[in-house]
């Protein structure tokens, strides 16, 4: 058995690099404000939003894909909105497949910041306050500076699972080699193709190193940054 | 002048106070933990929103709910140290002294850069993190910072109290250069009355919330709502006088003050400066007649002003020496044997190792006031 990848295996890795990367950058905007409005404000209706938010983490994940591909499907009323005034198509598109990840991993991007942001002294924004800071000031030379560490690893944390993301790709986008085939979704193929045994351990490996080395990563730069920061 | 007046309710504890002191000027918060010094600075900073009342230094009006005004903290210039000092741990200090400096508005500049660092010995610590700093360093590092945001008022938050007492002397000579030299008027919370006796212009004594007191250091040291938060060990009369003559010999300091004279120890001292002392009334004893052949060198004339209640087995005399006056604590058994009562003459004598003076300028004077 060869341990080099085939073409089609490394389309379908950079591939699902891109998809979650785009995804993570996307959802890191959104996930610091949900984290912001869920930590700093109390509205009414938040204990119900903040189940909302989490939500994916415990529907199965053909369901939350089978909402998406209701809503931002072709037909659907948020897809025939990006459709018609941004030009962006999500049905069976690379951009469907980064935002069917982004929605299942901000939970984990949510969490991970809210963690960082409850960490940060708010005595330190008030002394910011005191020497002339106003709040949008506030918040970007104090407090996101500050949970810094908890973003970093919740981006990291959210691209490696971002990587291995299935059900609800595979269900809002389908299998599509070269636009939507991500890893897992070409490890599923291969477990389902007579000859894939070969391909099929390749890719799981491939999954394996790529998870352990986010995990990795993302311990490595909150380190960094916590040294940084002297604490 | 710094006019506060405030209600504020929270977590089941109500605060009201009130008061007006001088500016420039240091106004010393005294009172036990709890008792609303945090609360009332951290409203007079802007930090929290008072259920009604004011705050106006000197002609402007900070926050007025009877007028719905409201100046928000930001805009307030107001500096405040706060006890933990605060500093940012990702800037370095010069990053933090600069944080306030770079927000000024256009032409209210008026204290630099360098003459802070010079002014509080920072020059050292510039490239360093706030963690690598001692806890006293911090403090000025914190002190240095608010006055960079150039303010109008300073409000010092128990700047010493995570500061252990021996390391203490790092911070206060470097307040009381900020009283003197720069006129700043500062608020300066503090449960240690020995800090407000270096530092205070006036102090308000708060207890559950309430002003119970308040003057000059010299007329709340007279009072005996003192004596509830300081305890009867520290209570003592502060008195400000200037120093006519220092003997060389017994570096004996020598004081003028009200009908006589008292030599203590204030070696810092010279002829000509103004002298702060607490004679502490545990240390000073009466006499009804003129004592001879003592090893205490205080002997001063003076009438009783007042026989006050203290412990159930002790009394307070108050001496008037003469436009001045001091306490003694004696035992109700002393006070019976001698018959010491209002009006009598007595000789007051205080030990000069009792005592210790400080220097106390107080800040220069502007002619507005």
């Amino acid at each position: 058995m060869s341990f080099t990848l085939t073409p089609e295996e490394v389309v379908a890795l950079r591939l699902s690099l891109e998809i979650a990367a785009r995804s993570v950058l996307w959802s890191l905007p959104f996930a610091i404000f949900v984290a912001w409005l869920l930590t700093r404000t109390r509205f009414v209706g938040r204990t119900l939003f903040d189940a909302f938010v989490h939500l994916p983490l415990v529907l199965p994940p053909v369901a939350t894909g089978y909402v998406l591909l209701l809503l931002f499907g072709n037909r659907g009323p948020l897809g025939r909105l990006f459709h018609e005034h941004l030009g962006i198509e999500f049905a069976f598109t690379k951009a469907g497949a980064a935002l069917a990840t982004a929605v299942m991993t901000f939970p984990l991007m949510v969490r991970t910041i809210r963690i960082a942001l409850e960490g940060v002294d708010r005595g330190l924004e008030a002394a910011a306050r005191t020497l002339g800071a106003g709040p949008f000031d506030r918040f970007a030379t104090i407090t996101l500076p500050l949970m810094a560490p908890g973003i970093l690893a919740g981006a990291v944390t959210a691209f490696s699972a971002a990587l291995g993301e299935f059900g609800a790709v595979i269900t809002f986008v389908s299998n599509i080699p070269g636009e939507t085939r991500t890893l897992p979704l070409a490890l599923y193929t291969a477990i389902q193709s007579p000859n894939g045994d070969a391909m099929a351990l390749r890719l799981a490996i491939m999954a394996f190193v790529l998870g352990l080395g986010g995990l990795l990563l993302a311990e490595f730069l909150a380190r960094r940054v916590r040294w940084r920061l002297g604490r | 002048m710094l006019s506060v007046s405030l209600r504020k309710r929270r977590d089941g504890f109500a605060l009201q106070v009130a008061f007006e002191a001088p500016t420039p000027g240091v106004v010393a918060l005294f009172g036990r933990s709890g008792c609303g010094k945090s609360t009332t600075i951290d409203l007079i900073a802007g930090l929290l929103d008072p259920d009604e009342g004011h705050v106006r230094l000197d002609d402007a009006t900070l926050v007025d709910t009877r007028e719905r005004a409201s100046v928000p903290a930001e805009r307030r210039r107001i500096g405040y140290v706060f006890q933990d000092s605060k500093l940012f741990p990702h800037f370095s200090v010069a990053g933090n002294l600069r944080y306030g400096l770079k927000r000024v508005r256009e032409g209210g500049e008026r204290i630099g850069f360098d003459e802070v660092v010079a002014l509080l010995g920072l020059a050292p610590f510039l490239a360093r993190r706030p963690h690598q700093l001692s806890g006293g360093e911090r403090q000025r590092v914190a002190l240095g910072r608010a006055l960079l945001s150039q303010p109008r008022l300073l409000l010092l938050d128990e700047p010493l109290a995570s500061i252990d007492a021996a390391r203490r002397e790092e911070v206060l000579p470097y307040l009381e250069v900020l009283r003197d030299r720069l006129s700043i008027p500062m608020v300066y919370v503090s449960h240690q009355f020995d800090e407000v006796l270096r530092l205070a212009t006036h102090v308000v004594l708060l207890d559950a919330g309430h002003v119970v007191a308040q003057g000059s250091p010299g007329d709340v040291s007279l009072r005996p709502e003192l004596r509830a938060i300081v305890g009867p060990e520290a209570v003592g009369a502060v008195l400000d006088g200037t120093i006519i003559a220092v003997d060389p010999a017994s570096r004996l300091a020598e004081l003028r003050l009200g009908r006589g004279t008292l030599r203590i120890h204030a070696p810092d001292a010279a002829a000509g400066a103004s002298v702060r002392v607490q004679l502490p009334a545990r240390d000073v004893i009466l006499a009804t007649e003129r004592p001879q052949a003592l090893s205490v060198r205080n002997a001063i004339e003076g009438i009783i002003d007042d026989v006050i209640e203290d412990e159930d087995d002790a009394r307070l005399v108050r001496v008037d020496i003469g436009g001045a006056f001091v306490l003694s604590r004696v035992t109700i058994a002393a006070v019976e044997a001698l018959r010491l009562k209002r009006g009598d003459a007595v000789w007051v004598l205080i030990k000069a190792v009792s005592m210790r003076g400080h220097t106390f300028k107080g800040p220069a004077r502007t002619s507005t006031r």
